[in-house]
């Protein structure tokens, strides 16, 4: 067996696996509190990408003789204006239908979905031109593995996942407001009850869903360096793919959608490798597929029954 | 949502209900639950819970709150499917069954927290549940063949019927969730009898009605055993209606069977006292904790 | 009281007036497609005539799509794909039909000719294979609520434009497809570049087919919706646990939505394949158009049929006239899409007809839905 190819294989993994799981996380972390699929949310890091794009060609960090701190700033800005859009997305659409069918809420989400898409695609937005993701990190191989050049942007890349899916864990785990969450997620009214804001709750989960998002739209752009139009199926089918895979851990489930993410891209890394590179995308919906009809409340979740 | 039974067994089940309906019932009881057990998780939701209701009869189900009667509904209807047990319906074994076969069997029932066809009209939330035993499919729909054509009319002749034997005809074009309370549920009363039942069960009818409504419905009830050929199993936490119209009741607690007999016997049961009232020493009366 | 089937025996309807009944509409389907094409297409230009025609279709669609989404209340966002099943197999069928049957691929025929009874036969060959991809992505759905489905109609819909743009080129030399059999030349289907060359049987000139589907689609959902079976579609909507209790097979009633709908959108598809100046790429027919329908059904209203009528009409007219805003045509849809569900959650005209809203309403009360 060809270890160098394998290694690479794992490595591709790897990354797009940080990748699905910083996006997945906005979708399991709503669909928690609010029992819905924000639809909205690939458009999220769509704008992040984009976003991060604009600041770092307004402040003309263009390449990698750009300082050091020139990834963070802009990742931090990028982040913030995705926050502000997510909550402003919730108040705005999502609020006035929390007690409306959940139909209702699914058409309205892909309404903000194509609001935003067809948004970013004015001129005076981000315009329908594809653009380049300023190189902002190395692309020279910070080390070498079984012949695979491992690159430095590859190695933030996945630092930087881990590092935020860690903060996450600690902000849901062992956080007041993690704990507020949590309780929302398990039932709305008896949280409410205890004197949770349940409003306040729900705005924070966007928040930081959409920041996360942000996060997997920049780290989108540095990896694969290539910004297309927002409403390009490419961003769809990121967003799908995330969701899939916040699915196949099970819906609502932090860990699951993590677990989720790095099954999904190594299935597809490994599939694309050696099998066929065109039916990436068949490996994915298959495993959704498979996975809905042998295990509906997804891998680390638990199927629900509704009360009569 | 139950994994279905196994098919060949539920479609012949199904079939036999329909065509043991004449034959087998005459000496069978209506309604016969064996000892019936469910768990959800640790918790014993039901256990080894027995009933029978011969044709005709008016049965109570009472306990207090968090007992397990809506349980024991759902296990009947086949929302849930007993862990042990069975259940027959004229004889013929239902459980296991989807709740839609169990209806095609002969048992309906009303919802404690209404279920209605919110946006359909009165008459057309009739409609669904009086087309059950139509014949007609998809093709002849289509065509508008005249088998087709007649039961449509037959539906409608008799949805109309019982929602004028249930007082509400004068608003067969409203939407359901336009209705007052009350009527909505008569309207679920209607619903569940347009299915040709054999056993009717009823959750909590007179929920949240003042003693007029409550006195009306109380007739009707009655009414329905000889006019429809049906027997009833009634949840009700009204303890006068309950003792009053019921030949036989059943008390839970915490899903056992703590009584059960006739009214009378029943409500000087020092079991059933201590269910309801808590334990007789602790002086206060102590409901046990709402979870419905 | 009496049994269903007693109340039936005394209300079987005179043969003679069961057959007319039945028959009445479908004659007036039938005069009215002649008469677009007889009388209208000959008097409207080429381009309100194709315009017309891609009014046809989005009707056509719309109203299928309104038997899953309006109807049974389960909500695809992936029918496009069904279109593209249909179209797909509809133009293989003509197209290297022709070429076996008659040696080119030229139109064949003129009007109800030979060559557009085997446009025909495709199309509802078309519609038979998309009705059987809507049974296999109906069954999975079936275990899942109604946002799932979404997704997995969703990821149908990419599955299907994948595994299209995987096929190889289209045979264009009449030798090689006379040597080659049916079942290889299913591959040729062109690939991402798209299906070229089908014979546009449907012009401005000829709008025959698709007005006739049109109307049968129109009678197929007119038809449910006021019968036992179209009110067991709107009870699972409404309610599924209490749909089961009265009986209704639910599991049943949401696949065969899924199937009849998906049909319909299948026949779609074959006629967009067949219509001139229509390019039949999976690109096409992908989650854009997926998205263009769902909208037609929403603001239509979910659940009226002449609703979507109506929505289909003015969602196809409206950006051809106000071309030069084409830029925020569908932020303004994606606007009206969130405004309609938190202002009138049931669409515009809701699971009513036009005749039954307003002042009709008394003229046409019948008691029916």
């Amino acid at each position: 067996m060809d270890v160098t190819k394998f290694v690479q294989v794992c490595l591709n993994g790897l990354t797009l696996g940080s990748l699905y799981a910083l996006i997945a996380l906005g979708y399991t972390l709503v669909y928690g509190v609010l029992r819905f699929i924000n639809f909205a949310h690939s458009d999220v890091v769509t704008i992040g990408a984009w976003m991060a794009f604009v600041f770092a060609a307004a402040i003309g960090w263009a390449g990698t003789d750009s300082p050091l701190f020139a990834m963070p700033v802009i990742l931090a800005m990028s982040m913030a204006v995705c926050a502000t859009l997510g909550f402003t997305i919730e108040r705005l659409a999502y609020r006035p239908l929390r007690r409306a069918p959940r139909l209702n809420v699914l058409i309205t989400a892909i309404g903000v979905s194509l609001f935003l898409q067809n948004s970013g695609q004015l001129k005076w937005v981000f315009g329908t031109q594809p653009q380049a993701m300023p190189k902002l990190l190395s692309e020279e191989a910070l080390f070498t593995l079984a012949g695979v050049r491992v690159p430095v942007v590859d190695v933030v890349v996945v630092v930087l996942a881990f590092t935020l899916l860690v903060a996450l864990q600690w902000l849901v785990f062992r956080t007041r407001m993690g704990q507020a969450m949590r309780a929302v997620s398990f039932d709305e009214r008896t949280a409410a009850l205890m004197g949770i804001n349940v409003d306040m709750i729900i705005s924070y989960t966007f928040m930081i869903g959409s920041a996360l998002a942000a996060a997997g739209g920049m780290i989108y752009g540095l990896k694969y360096g290539n910004l297309l139009q927002s409403a390009d199926s490419v961003w769809v089918l990121l967003g799908l793919k995330a969701f899939v895979a916040a699915v196949v851990g099970g819906i609502g489930n932090v860990r699951g959608a993590v677990a989720g993410a790095f099954l999904i891209a190594f299935v597809e890394m490994f599939g694309a490798a050696y099998r066929s590179p065109q039916m990436r995308d068949v490996y994915v919906f298959g495993i959704l597929i498979a996975v809905l009809i042998l295990k509906p409340g997804g891998l680390l979740g638990k199927a629900t029954v509704e009360k009569v | 949502m139950s994994a279905a039974a196994p098919p060949a067994g539920a479609s012949a089940a199904a079939a036999g209900a329909s065509a043991a309906a004449a034959g087998a019932s005459a000496a069978a009881p209506a309604l016969d639950a064996d000892r019936l057990s469910i768990a959800f998780g640790g918790l014993k939701a039901v256990t080894e819970l027995s009933l029978r209701v011969p044709a005709r009869g008016l049965h109570g189900l009472i306990g207090p709150n968090g007992a397990g009667k809506t349980t024991v509904f759902n296990l009947l209807t086949g929302v849930y499917r007993p862990d042990s047990g069975s259940i027959r319906l004229g004889g013929v074994r239902v459980d296991g069954l989807r709740p839609n076969q169990i209806a095609r069997a002969g048992l309906a029932r009303t919802f404690q927290n209404i279920r209605l066809f919110a946006e359909l009209s009165v008459l057309d939330n009739v409609r669904v549940a009086a087309a059950v035993r139509a014949r007609s499919g998809l093709l002849r729909t289509f065509l508008r063949t005249p088998l087709y054509v007649a039961e449509e009319a037959a539906i409608l002749e008799r949805a109309r019927e019982l929602l004028a034997i249930l007082g509400i005809a004068h608003r067969e074009d409203e939407q359901a969730k336009s209705l007052p309370y009350g009527d909505q549920r008569r309207l679920e009363i209607a619903r569940a009898l347009a299915t040709e039942p054999r056993v009717l069960l009823l959750d909590e009818p007179v929920a949240g009605m003042n003693t007029q409504e409550k006195k009306a419905m109380r007739g009707l009830i009655q009414s329905l055993r000889e006019r429809f050929d049906v027997a009833i199993l009634l949840i009700e936490h009204d303890m006068g209606l309950v003792m009053d119209i019921c030949e036989h009741i059943t008390v839970l607690d915490h899903g056992v069977t703590i009584a059960r007999g006739e009214p009378a016997a029943v409500q000087h049961d020092p079991a059933v006292i201590e269910a309801y009232l808590g334990v007789p020493d602790d002086g206060a009366a102590a409901p046990p904790g709402d979870a419905g | 009281m009496k049994t269903l089937a007693e109340r039936a025996a005394a209300h079987r309807p005179a043969l003679v007036r069961a057959v007319a009944g039945s028959a009445w509409p479908i004659a007036v389907g039938f005069a009215f497609a002649y008469l677009m094409q007889t009388a209208l297409a000959p008097a409207v230009g080429d381009f309100y005539g194709k315009l017309m025609l891609d009014v046809g279709i989005a009707i056509l669609v719309g109203v299928a799509l309104n038997i899953v989404n309006g109807f049974a209340g389960q909500f695809s966002i992936g029918h496009a794909g069904f279109m593209a099943v249909g179209g797909y197999v509809a133009a293989g069928i003509v197209f290297y039909g022709s070429i076996k049957l008659w040696g080119s691929r030229d139109i064949h025929g003129g009007f109800l000719g030979p060559g557009e009874l085997l446009l025909v036969a495709g199309c509802v060959i078309g519609g038979l294979v998309a009705a059987l991809a809507g049974l296999l992505v109906g069954l999975p759905s079936l275990r899942v609520r109604g946002d799932y489905l979404a997704i997995v109609t969703l990821g149908f819909g990419e599955i299907v434009r994948v595994l299209l743009q995987q096929t190889d080129d289209v045979v264009m030399d009449p030798r090689a497809v006379e040597a080659a059999s049916a079942w290889s030349l299913a591959d040729n289907l062109g690939g991402a570049l798209g299906f070229f060359g089908a014979p546009r049987y449907l012009d401005p000139k000829n709008p025959f087919w698709i007005w006739l589907f049109v109307m049968i689609v129109l009678l197929v959902a007119y038809r449910l919706k006021t019968s036992s079976k179209g009110r067991q579609l709107l009870a699972v909507r409404e309610n599924e646990v209490a749909a089961e209790a009265v009986g209704v097979p639910t599991t049943r009633v949401k696949v065969s939505a899924f199937v009849l709908s998906a049909f319909f959108a299948g026949i779609g598809g074959g006629l967009y394949a067949h219509e001139l100046g229509n390019s039949l790429r999976p690109a096409d027919l992908g989650f854009q158009k997926s998205i263009d329908l769902v909208i037609i059904v929403v603001l239509g209203g979910m659940g009226s049929i002449s609703g979507v009528v109506v929505a289909a009409t003015a969602l196809t007219i409206l950006p051809e006239v106000f071309r030069e805003f084409s830029e925020y045509r569908m932020i303004f849809y994606a606007l009206a899409l969130v405004l309609v569900m938190i202002l009138r959650p049931q669409g515009l005209f809701g699971i009513r007809e036009l005749w039954e809203l307003g002042p009709w309403r008394r003229v046409f009360r019948r008691g029916a839905s």
